[in-house]
């Protein structure tokens, strides 16, 4: 039962990415639509965590930081010949402290889970920026070189990262319609009738907090190839609060709703920042708007009109029941 | 370490410590009756600041700048309560949405701050009476510094008069007990709940203008205290007064020698502390109920 439909993102999806580069509109343009692709990976593999599984962590920016720092200083020890390969190893090592961190972390639910791995970014950007020789402080690492096959001109780039992101894209995609994905959904609205049915909530909440910050990762490396520096910030909160924004405005209930969050939060700096200075003034207008009219995001509007189905429901039930 | 260097860091930590008392006392004042975590509790404290560092341009006055601060910010939130946050209570995956709602609020509220005063430092002077240092024993400290301390311990001891002796302090506390039971009897709680937020981010906004002689006066002030103010409420229990009140100490405390023997990782120390308390205690040192935990 294939439908036309169910492929219509992805069409979407390829017009969108590869159409830039057909109508070229310069230099600049590539550059930002680099970055919408980048976040699109960071807020897709949050909101497996956050839309899928029910878990809303606010310590993210910790994955896509230390995918972009390993990535970084291996280029910087090394030669970049390498590139894929230090991307790769950077998104082993974030999905290795993430598995620390996921194993103390999952013991607390709701709010307690997000002050923990809010608790656990902040203390690592913390030491980032004591640990001045190890990690440049808050200097970060400048001038990371990209290999020579990447090298000149952003579109280079830009078609590299489409390419690792779409595979990674897909393959999350793949995750959240395998039977691995419909458990994780299942444990988002009703993890006692999960443990009922003879499954472990703890042990799939890991899983898919591994795989999260695996993908994190991938989207932190590539980011510190894109403009060849990285800096604290990346690790700051506010970062973790941008997979938020972004998977909320886009719809978090929906697979392809972060990819439109990242390129609406980013189109917005861009536009507004043009402007103003005070584009943050306009973001936080933005996301008080979603909140307030439209909280399924703005794939999810379409919804409104129509009745809501069985899934949304049972969601409900299972929120309410919980407080 | 002599015992005169330990008293006057411990002194010194005792302020930092009613400074963080104030704030988490509204944070956890706030998700206790209101059950919302305010992320933007930060900026009240910034505004609070900034009130006070407009009135005293026009006035030179710390004190009607310390009051001014205080009612500004407490007004700010209590219309924020009423017209946005009031929307989102009991929506499907609330917490999340809280979360977004209160960033949403820091983005603007500190934007607004650096549209009318700009970027550059300020600085509240303190107010004349309170420069200089007492000498207790062969101990020097701030004068400003007891002055914090003395206002800490009147506003714990307000507060726990007000919380356990009044009837609206009762009926503040019944309303995060059971809010549909409190409404049946007919209380008006969401009256309760606007006023609670708004005497909450007054405390902010307080500690905002006392923090001010202390700090540089910046835009980024509130988000550096708040994540401290944060910690503090998790240590002490979510909602939790007197948790509030012990977690400010230990912070306080933590912060205060912490820079002494580990001057480069004494920030770092309070999130270590944070996620020790998290592990073997998640529902925070003082709470009762198991709660947060599978």
């Amino acid at each position: 039962m294939k439908k036309i439909k169910d492929y219509l993102p992805w069409i979407v999806y390829f017009v969108f990415f590869l159409g830039i580069v057909v109508v070229n509109p310069g230099t600049h343009y590539i550059h930002l639509v680099a970055r919408v692709i980048i976040f699109s990976l960071y807020a897709v593999a949050f909101n497996l965590l956050y839309g899928t599984t029910g878990l809303v962590s606010f310590g993210h920016a910790l994955f896509y930081g230390v995918g972009a720092y390993i990535t970084g200083m291996l280029v910087k020890a090394t030669s970049p010949e390498f590139f894929l390969l230090y991307i790769l190893l950077g998104a082993v090592g974030a999905a290795f402290v993430s598995f620390f961190i996921g194993l103390l972390t999952l013991r607390l639910t709701g709010i307690y889970f997000t002050m923990l791995t809010l608790a656990f970014a902040q203390l690592v950007w913390g030491l980032t920026f004591k640990l001045y020789h190890f990690t440049g402080g808050d200097d970060g690492i400048q001038a990371i070189a990209k290999p020579a096959l990447l090298s000149g001109g952003v579109t280079k780039y830009y078609l590299f990262s489409f390419v690792v992101v779409t595979i990674c894209i897909y393959i999350l995609w793949r995750i959240r319609r395998s039977p691995f994905g419909t458990v994780l959904n299942s444990i988002r609205q009703n993890p006692q009738r999960i443990t009922f049915l003879g499954l472990n909530v703890y042990k799939n909440q890991l899983k898919a907090f591994v795989i999260s910050a695996f993908f994190a990762g991938i989207a932190g490396g590539l980011y510190a190839g894109l403009d060849g520096s990285i800096h604290p910030d990346m690790l700051h909160w506010p970062t973790s609060g941008n997979a938020i924004l972004m998977a909320t405005i886009g719809g978090m209930g929906t697979f392809f709703g972060p990819v439109v969050g990242a390129g609406i939060l980013t189109g917005l700096e861009e536009i507004v920042g043009k402007y103003t200075e005070y584009w943050s003034f306009y973001i936080g207008l933005v996301v008080l708007i979603v909140v307030l009219l439209f909280p399924n995001g703005v794939l999810g509007i379409k919804r409104l009109g129509g009745s809501k189905n069985n899934e949304e429901k049972e969601t409900e039930v299972a929120c309410n029941s919980g407080n | 370490m002599d015992i005169n260097t330990f008293i006057a860091q411990f002194l010194s930590g005792l302020s930092t410590a009613m400074l963080l008392f104030l704030i988490s006392s509204g944070l956890t004042l706030i998700f206790g009756v209101v059950n919302v975590l305010n992320f933007a509790h930060g900026s009240f404290y910034l505004l609070g600041t900034y009130f006070a560092y407009q009135l005293m341009q026009l006035f030179d006055n710390f004190w009607v700048g310390l009051l001014v601060g205080a009612v500004g910010a407490g007004i700010v939130g209590m219309i924020i309560e009423f017209l946005f946050l009031r929307r989102i209570y009991g929506r499907a995956q609330e917490g999340a949405f809280q979360l977004l709602m209160t960033f949403a609020f820091i983005l603007i509220l500190d934007d607004v701050v650096k549209f009318i005063w700009g970027t550059e430092y300020k600085t509240i002077p303190k107010p004349a009476s309170l420069v200089g240092s007492l000498n207790i024993g062969s101990v020097t400290v701030p004068t400003y510094n007891i002055f914090i301390i003395i206002v800490g311990l009147l506003v714990v001891l307000f507060a726990w008069y007000f919380l356990t002796k009044t009837d609206t302090g009762k009926t503040v506390r019944a309303s995060s007990l059971d809010r549909i039971m409190l409404g049946l009897l007919g209380t008006n709680v969401p009256m309760i709940m606007t006023l609670v937020f708004g005497v909450a981010t007054a405390m902010g906004g307080l500690a905002g203008v006392l923090a001010a002689p202390l700090r540089t006066v910046t835009p980024g002030a509130g988000v550096e205290f708040i994540i401290d103010s944060m910690i503090v409420v998790v240590i002490g229990g979510f909602g939790n007064f007197w948790g509030a009140l012990l977690g400010a100490l230990i912070i306080g405390e933590v912060l205060s020698f912490g820079i002494l023997w580990m001057p480069e990782l004494a920030t770092v120390l309070t999130f270590i502390v944070m996620i020790i308390v998290l592990i073997v205690k998640p529902e925070g040192l003082l709470a009762k109920r198991a709660v947060g935990r599978k």
